[in-house]
């Protein structure tokens, strides 16, 4: 005859969070417990040997609880939990526990914590609210070491508005100005010159300038400031990370840097803002990349890669700026093969633009990643004659770049591929097809041309092209339905935390894979909202800023979708980090058990966001009505 | 018939070999052939089971079992999930004044079974391991009885007696001559009472699971406080 325990069950029952069980509930704990005693005086839980694998339930006595330097932490009587940080935050002793009087303890089994935290949401507010910042402190990895130069954007060096001169102004009176609001540079526009975008920023004048081009050379400072100012700009997004800054500054050798937002200038920055900020590791291992000088160098440099991934991830760094870093990263790598290239092949025939795609373009690669490229080509390029010099820089880059760990694209997406090697106008046709007569079935494998980049070359054609898909995309519903669809293919698991939904492949079976079943479907998700809105933006984060702008999400739904995003990114990176650091090919799959219950429980979470979201987007783009 | 006198055991493991033999019940031998620990085992390697009995009155020769809790544990740990709870159908009248105290009514027992039908189950409980009870003569001597009424055998095998170590630790502190000076004399060793020396908490009596539990915490008390993991199991069964 089952026993009932009328008498453990009576007393789980007076004491949170248990009171707000229902009775079924308490019977399975009460059938599960274990009782132990403990004389006044005797060590519970030592720091040393044990792990805690159960939850405590003080029936009666006192119990308290230390620090790791060993002073009081807490002191706990009857009714009283201790144990749940530990469950918490992979069965790790957090405070040592000592019986300070005879206590007798109910030991309630792990299995049953984190079925409730499952199933009973005040059961699991109760054990992880109390000392949430502990909680917080002990799943963060150490954030004192953090670094400014890594976690800081650039936007927050700006401090003044930004200055702008007309083109016409003389030098003279630009001087002028200069010297009374004590800058160094200042940004000059030309209202006639105004691009499609309602931009007019034409140029810089420097300090530099004015020594070199005026006082130098004689020149008179009546003239136009249009005559001495530097036009070729090299400026900066106003969400780049600091170290991005001062990387572009190093390799053009300038000084100051416009910053960006909408293709506006915002602000401007100086070498002097940034020389404060100490150099950063990551930073050198970026411009040594510059100086190899063949693919065998680069390859050797590579191998440091992993490192460089993991001290950011230590550094706790959140997953957009390592995203980005590593993005930036593998963009000089292709930079460098494709100057290597120039000087093997000879300088190109035609001007061409080395594109990234996918999630190098949306800055959100991380160590685990293949090549996506493509080129477009200058509008007289002539296959009969020029096809040969592209086909071998194609290869050479996208050899080197498999030789340094970028795997080659099991799609063939690459520029070694004749395919995606396309004049200008004919990646025009390219994208006006997919976005005029679409079906899902052919945007299936072109979702990737819609996160598009140039790294090299006129990089301003990948601009444009952008641009242009963006104006043709969005009032195109068909077009954004069927993209929608094709976002829909790739589900959560939602059934994971219960039923334990794994990846079917060999070496796997008990894991899940975050990019493919996480942050894949959310940038799908993300990018046709984007699209829809027009949006020039092509990292996820920076997307959703615009979409919550834009207004077209339910209320806070947008903000939900940025930290599912970046919750499950964490957990991804964090695992690629901790696979890296135990010397295991890092992947994208994650098992179960080698989750804290912190992730696994936000991971559930973020997963049902992300399905809403999928919801969301069937409706809003009448998936439903697609036919074909 | 002659009662077997605990002192006159002198080697549990051997007894229980012999009454392998001389049983002729197959549930009692099959019970007595699980066999008992050696005399030198320490108490940290051995597997208890805690047994309480609620019967119709004091008299096992006139009264009978109506319910019965039991529990295992170890020195750690007392594993509730493996608790057991019967009730029987008594072999007498259910006396009106034993209702009262059990809270156990005619009706409740009704549909009980009897003893015979639990028997084996129970056994299978106990087989193996060493038997903890509160004050012996009542599980030792009913079971005993109550199994010569119906198969025509009794049983016997080695308890750890809670209430004889209170007892026993009571005597030598009254024994103490400074302790009689100073006129402390025993305490009660009733269950409740000797689980307060060791702040146990207080359980409302009469429920043969709960008296179970409550005799199997006060042993780990017993032992933390009084004896060690290794001290040798037949220091204190009888």
């Amino acid at each position: 005859m089952e026993a009932e325990l009328l008498e453990i069950q009576d007393f789980i029952s007076q004491y949170a969070p248990f009171n707000q069980l229902p009775e079924e509930a308490l019977r399975d704990v009460a059938q599960s417990v274990e009782i132990s005693y403990y004389r006044a005086g005797s060590v519970i839980i030592d720091f040393n040997n044990d792990k805690i694998n159960e939850l405590f339930m003080i029936r009666s006595g006192v119990v308290e609880l230390y620090r790791r330097k060993g002073e009081l932490y807490n002191r706990l009587d009857q009714g009283k939990l201790f144990g749940q940080m530990g469950l918490l935050t992979n069965n790790k002793v957090l405070f040592p526990a000592k019986a300070v009087k005879d206590t007798l303890l109910y030991c309630i089994p792990e299995s049953i914590f984190h079925d409730f935290c499952e199933r009973y949401e005040t059961f699991a507010d109760f054990v992880e609210v109390e000392d949430s910042t502990r909680l917080k402190q002990a799943v963060e990895s150490k954030s004192d070491d953090a670094n400014a130069l890594t976690t800081s954007k650039v936007k927050t060096l700006l401090t003044r508005d930004v200055l702008m001169l007309p083109s016409s102004s003389s030098i003279k009176s630009v001087a002028q100005i200069m010297a009374e609001e004590n800058i160094s540079a200042v940004l000059i526009n030309d209202p006639e010159m105004e691009d499609d975008q309602g931009s007019s920023f034409v140029g810089i004048i420097t300090e530099h300038d004015l020594c070199v081009k005026v006082i130098a050379s004689g020149l008179s400072v009546d003239n136009p400031v249009s005559q001495v100012m530097s036009t070729e700009l090299i400026s900066l997004d106003h969400n780049a990370y600091i170290f991005e800054a001062m990387l572009i500054m190093l390799r053009n050798n300038v000084h100051h840097l416009p910053i960006l937002k909408n293709k506006q200038p915002i602000g401007l920055i100086e070498v002097a803002d940034i020389i404060r900020y100490e150099s950063q590791n990551s930073l050198l291992f970026v411009s040594s990349i510059f100086q190899q000088q063949s693919t065998e160098d680069l390859v050797l440099l590579s191998a440091q890669l992993k490192d460089c991934f993991v001290r950011m991830v230590n550094e706790d760094a959140n997953s957009h700026m390592v995203g980005r870093a590593m993005s930036e990263i593998g963009r000089n790598f292709k930079q460098r093969l494709l100057e290597l290239a120039e000087e093997k092949f000879g300088p190109p025939p035609v001007p061409y633009c080395f594109l990234a795609l996918g999630s190098m373009a949306r800055d959100e690669q991380l160590i685990v990643t293949d090549q996506d490229n493509a080129i477009i080509l200058d509008n007289s390029y002539q296959e009969s004659q020029h096809n040969d010099y592209f086909a071998k820089l194609a290869e050479f880059v996208c050899d080197g770049l498999a030789a340094c760990g970028y795997t080659y694209c099991t799609g063939n997406i690459m520029a070694t591929n004749p395919e995606w090697r396309k004049t200008q106008s004919q990646w025009e046709d390219c994208f006006s097809d997919w976005i005029d007569d679409p079906s899902p079935q052919a945007l299936l494998n072109a979702s990737i041309f819609f996160d598009i980049i140039g790294v090299y070359g006129r990089v301003k054609w990948a601009e444009q092209l952008y641009a242009f898909m963006l104006r043709r995309a969005k009032k195109n519903n068909r077009f954004l339905a069927c993209l929608a669809r094709n976002a829909l293919n790739r589900t959560p698991p939602l059934g994971f935390f219960k039923s334990f939904v794994m990846e079917k492949d060999g070496g796997h079976k008990n894991s899940i894979n975050l990019k493919r079943r996480g942050t894949a479907p959310l940038a799908d998700l993300i990018r046709v909202h984007a699209l829809a809105i027009g949006s020039q933006a092509q990292n996820s984060f920076e997307r959703l800023e615009d979409i919550i702008e834009a207004g077209i999400l339910p209320k806070s739904k947008g903000e939900d979708l940025q930290h599912a995003m970046e919750l499950i990114s964490l957990v991804r990176l964090r695992h690629q980090a901790l696979d890296v650091e135990s010397n295991i090919e890092p992947d994208n799959k994650v098992e179960p058990k080698n989750m804290s219950d912190f992730e696994r429980r936000n991971l559930k979470d973020a997963f049902l966001v992300l399905s809403n979201a999928q919801n969301f987007l069937k409706y809003r783009y009448n998936v439903n009505q697609l036919k074909g | 018939m002659r009662h077997i006198r605990d002192k006159e055991i002198l080697n549990w493991s051997a007894f229980l070999q012999l009454q392998t033999q001389k049983s002729k019940d197959l549930r009692l031998q099959n019970f007595y052939k699980s066999g008992t620990y050696q005399d030198d085992t320490p108490l940290s390697e051995i597997d208890f089971v805690a047994l309480d009995f609620e019967t119709t009155g004091l008299d096992s020769a006139q009264n009978s079992i109506i319910s019965i809790g039991l529990v295992p544990f170890n020195l750690q740990r007392i594993f509730c999930g493996k608790a057991k709870q019967w009730y029987i159908n008594p072999q007498d009248n259910l006396q009106e004044n034993s209702i009262i105290i059990h809270g156990i009514t005619h009706s409740d027992l009704k549909h009980a079974p009897d003893l015979l039908r639990v028997l084996e189950q129970l056994l299978d409980e106990l087989a193996g391991k060493v038997v903890v009870v509160h004050y012996r003569r009542i599980e030792r001597d009913f079971l005993d009885r109550n199994l010569r009424a119906l198969i025509n055998e009794g049983i016997l095998f080695p308890v750890i007696d809670t209430m004889q170590i209170e007892a026993k630790l009571q005597r030598t502190r009254s024994h103490k001559f400074l302790n009689w000076l100073k006129g402390r004399r025993s305490e009660s060793i009733r269950l409740a009472n000797s689980r307060l020396r060791y702040n146990l908490p207080a359980y409302p009596p009469h429920d043969a699971l709960t008296d179970a539990i409550a005799t199997a915490e006060l042993f780990q008390a017993q032992v933390k406080h009084h004896f060690t993991a290794d001290t040798k199991i037949a220091k204190l069964w009888v």
